[in-house]
C-alpha cells in the first residue's frame, strides 16, 4: 500500500511537472494570442481589452496556477479558433482516440504473445527462424506506411473496407469498429514485432536459470514448467515493455487518425498545432501525458503485484 | 528431458566453439552494414548525380509506371521519383544526422554528470526527464513543433531535444554502474581529476551501449521525421523528403500505387539497415 502511494505521489508530480513545462512554453514563444483571435488588423484598444479580459496581464504563476486550478475543474479554456469551450470539442473525441488505442493494443497482445511464447518455445527451430526474419522487417516499418499499405490492400485491392468512410460511434456503432480494426491492424503490426522479439529474448533468458533446470529435474513437463514458472518472471520486463508501448500507441494513434482521416484527439491536435490555437493544444496534450502516466502507473503496480520484491528495497 | 539436453548441449557449445558463435553474431552487423552502405552509397551519389532534375516536371509523364527510362516510375507532377527518393534520403539522413548529435551531446553531459556525481541536481533533473521520458517522443517533438514552427532546422532542434531524455538516462545508469568500479577507484587514488575519468576513462567503456543507443535513437529519429513530414509540419517543401512524399503519394495509391510503394520501403530499408547493426554490436 505504502508503494501504491508512493507512485501515486510520484504520478501527481510527473503531470504537474508536465503540465508546468507546457504551460511555460506556450507562454514564453513569440505571438500574442490577443492578435492571432482578432487577426493582425485589430486595433491597439480592442487587443488591449481582451487582453485584460483573456487575462495575459496578469503575472505567469498566477496565470499558472488559475489554469491548473481550471483544469482540475475540467476547464480547459475556450478555443481561439472555434469560440468553443476545449472541454466540448475533446470530450467528443476522446472515445475516438481510446477505442482505437484499446484495439490496436488488444491486436498487438494478442499476435504477439502467442508467438513469443511459440519462438521461445523451438528456438532455433526454422519456424523461429522465419519469424524472427520477418519480425525485423515488420519492425522497420513506419507506423504510417503500414497503414497506407493496409489502405492498399484491403481497402483498393480487396475492399473490405471503404478508405475515407469514417463512421461516428454516435451513427452506428458495428459500421465504427468496422472501419477502426484497419487502423488498429496498421498500428499493431510493428509493435507486435517488437513485443515477440522482447518477450523471446525475456523468456530464453529466463529458460537459462537455474530454477528452471531444478523444475525440470523434479520431473516438471516443459508446459509445466513453461507456463507456471517462467512466464511468470519473464513478464516484468515484457509488462514495462507494453505500458510504454501503449504510450507509443497513443502517439502514433495521432499518426494513423491522418492516414485513415479519423477526426479524434490526433487529427485535432494537428490543425490546432497549425491554427496554432494553443488552448486546445495544451489540454490535449495534458490529457495525453494523463493517459501515459495512468498507463505507467498501472504497470508498476502490476509488476509489483507479480513480484513484491520490486521497490522493497528503496 | 529434451529441453534440458538442449541448454546443456548449447552451453558447451558456448565453451569449446567460440569461433563459429562469433562468426554467427557478426552476421547480423554485417548484414546491417551493408544496407546501410547501399542507402548512404546512394544517398552520396544524389548529392552529385540524379538521373533526372528531382524537381523538373514533365506533363507527358505523369504517373508514368516503372519502366527502364524511371525506375521508380514518376509522381503526379511527372517528375522522376527515383531522382526524388534520392534527394528525400538526404533530407532525412541529415535531419536524423542532427537530431542524434543533438540528442548524443546534450544527453551524455547531463547523463554524464548526474550518474557520476549523484545528489541534489541529480534528483531534480532526472525527476524532469522521467516526466519528459513518460512522453513518447513524438508527441514531445510535436509540441516543440508547434512552438518553433515548422521546417527542416526546427524539426531537427525539436527533435533532438526530444531525444535528449532517452539518451541522458541509458548514460547516466552506465555512469553510475561504472562509478563503483574499482578502475574508477584506482584512477581516482592515482590523482585523476573527476572529468578526466569521466570522460577519459569511463566514456570509452561505456562506447559499444553508446553506440547501440545512437543508432536506436538514429531509427527513431528517421521515424519520427518522416511521421512529422508526413503529417505536413516537418520539412516543408522546396525540401524533398520521404514523408511528404509518402503523404501525396497517398492520394495516388489507387492509380500509382508504385509511389508510396518505392518510397515506404526506401525508409524501411534505411531503418533496417541501422536496427540490424545496433542488433548486431549489442549481441557482441
Amino acid at each position: 500500500m505504502r508503494y501504491a502511494g508512493k507512485k501515486m505521489i510520484s504520478m501527481l508530480v510527473t503531470l504537474l511537472v508536465v503540465s508546468f513545462l507546457v504551460f511555460l512554453a506556450f507562454a514564453v514563444i513569440p505571438g500574442d494570442p490577443a492578435v492571432a483571435k482578432l487577426g493582425i488588423q485589430a486595433t491597439p484598444e480592442r487587443l488591449a481589452a481582451l487582453r485584460e479580459q483573456m487575462g495575459l496581464n496578469r503575472p505567469f504563476m498566477e496565470r499558472y496556477i488559475t489554469w491548473v486550478l481550471d483544469v482540475c475543474r475540467g476547464d480547459f479554456g475556450i478555443s481561439y479558433s472555434y469560440g468553443t469551450p476545449v472541454s466540448d470539442i475533446v470530450l467528443e473525441k476522446i472515445p475516438i482516440t481510446l477505442c482505437l488505442t484499446g484495439m490496436s493494443f488488444l491486436m498487438m497482445a494478442a499476435l504477439a504473445i502467442p508467438l513469443g511464447i511459440y519462438t521461445a518455445k523451438h528456438e532455433g527451430g526454422r519456424p523461429d527462424r522465419i519469424i524472427l526474419m520477418v519480425n525485423q522487417i515488420f519492425m522497420a516499418v513506419p507506423p504510417f506506411f503500414a497503414g497506407i499499405l493496409i489502405t492498399y490492400l484491403f481497402g483498393l485491392l480487396f475492399h473490405w473496407f471503404q478508405p475515407g468512410a469514417f463512421v461516428s460511434y454516435e451513427v452506428s456503432m458495428g459500421k465504427f469498429l468496422h472501419y477502426l480494426i484497419f487502423p488498429s491492424l496498421a498500428i499493431a503490426i510493428p509493435k507486435a514485432a517488437m513485443t515477440v522479439k522482447l518477450l523471446r529474448s525475456a523468456l530464453l533468458e529466463e529458460l537459462k536459470k537455474d530454477y528452471v533446470r531444478t523444475a525440470y529435474s523434479k520431473g516438471n513437463h516443459k508446459n509445466a514448467v513453461l507456463y507456471r514458472h517462467v512466464l511468470k518472471n519473464a513478464m516484468i520486463p515484457v509488462i514495462t515493455f507494453l505500458a510504454m508501448t501503449l504510450t507509443d500507441i497513443v502517439a502514433g494513434s495521432v499518426i494513423m487518425e491522418q492516414v485513415f482521416s479519423i477526426p479524434g484527439l490526433g487529427r485535432i491536435l494537428i490543425t490546432s498545432i497549425s491554427n496554432r490555437d494553443y488552448p486546445v493544444v495544451e489540454a490535449i496534450i495534458i490529457l495525453l501525458a494523463a493517459i501515459v502516466v495512468v498507463v505507467n502507473l498501472l504497470s508498476d503496480l502490476l509488476c509489483r503485484g507479480i513480484d513484491p520484491r520490486i521497490g522493497r528495497s528503496e | 528431458m529434451k529441453q534440458f539436453r538442449e541448454t546443456k548441449k548449447n552451453s558447451i557449445d558456448r565453451g569449446n566453439d567460440e569461433r563459429s558463435v562469433r562468426k554467427k553474431r557478426n552476421y547480423t552487423f554485417i548484414k546491417g552494414c551493408v544496407i546501410t552502405g547501399i542507402i548512404l552509397t546512394l544517398t552520396l551519389i544524389g548529392f552529385f548525380y540524379t538521373p533526372y532534375d528531382p524537381e523538373k516536371m514533365d506533363a507527358s509523364s505523369k504517373l508514368a509506371g516503372i519502366s527502364l527510362t524511371h525506375i521508380m516510375g514518376c509522381d503526379n507532377f511527372g517528375r522522376d521519383i527515383f531522382s526524388r527518393v534520392l534527394k528525400g534520403c538526404s533530407t532525412t539522413l541529415a535531419v536524423a544526422g542532427g537530431t542524434v548529435f543533438i540528442g548524443t551531446f546534450f544527453g551524455l553531459l547531463i547523463g554524464a554528470f548526474t550518474g557520476y556525481f549523484s545528489g541534489m541536481i541529480d534528483e531534480i533533473l532526472m525527476r524532469i526527464m522521467d516526466a519528459l521520458f513518460a512522453f513518447p517522443s513524438l508527441l514531445l517533438a510535436l509540441v516543440f513543433v508547434s512552438l518553433l514552427g515548422s521546417g527542416k532546422y526546427q524539426v531537427i532542434i525539436a527533435l533532438g531535444i526530444a531525444f535528449i531524455p532517452s539518451f541522458s538516462r541509458i548514460v547516466r545508469s552506465e555512469y553510475m554502474r561504472n562509478r563503483k568500479l574499482d578502475y574508477v577507484k584506482s584512477a581516482r587514488l592515482a590523482g585523476a581529476s573527476h572529468l578526466r575519468i569521466m570522460f577519459v576513462h569511463i566514456l570509452p567503456n561505456i562506447r559499444r551501449v553508446l553506440l547501440a543507443s545512437v543508432m536506436i535513437g538514429f531509427n527513431n529519429a528517421v521515424l519520427a521525421e518522416a511521421g512529422l513530414t508526413y503529417l505536413g509540419i516537418g520539412v516543408q517543401p522546396p525540401d524533398a523528403s520521404l514523408g511528404e512524399m509518402l503523404s501525396s503519394a497517398q492520394t495516388y495509391l489507387f492509380s500509382a500505387p508504385w509511389y508510396a510503394l518505392g518510397t515506404g520501403f526506401t525508409i524501411i530499408l534505411m531503418i533496417l539497415g541501422f536496427s540490424l547493426m545496433a542488433e548486431g554490436l549489442q549481441q557482441n
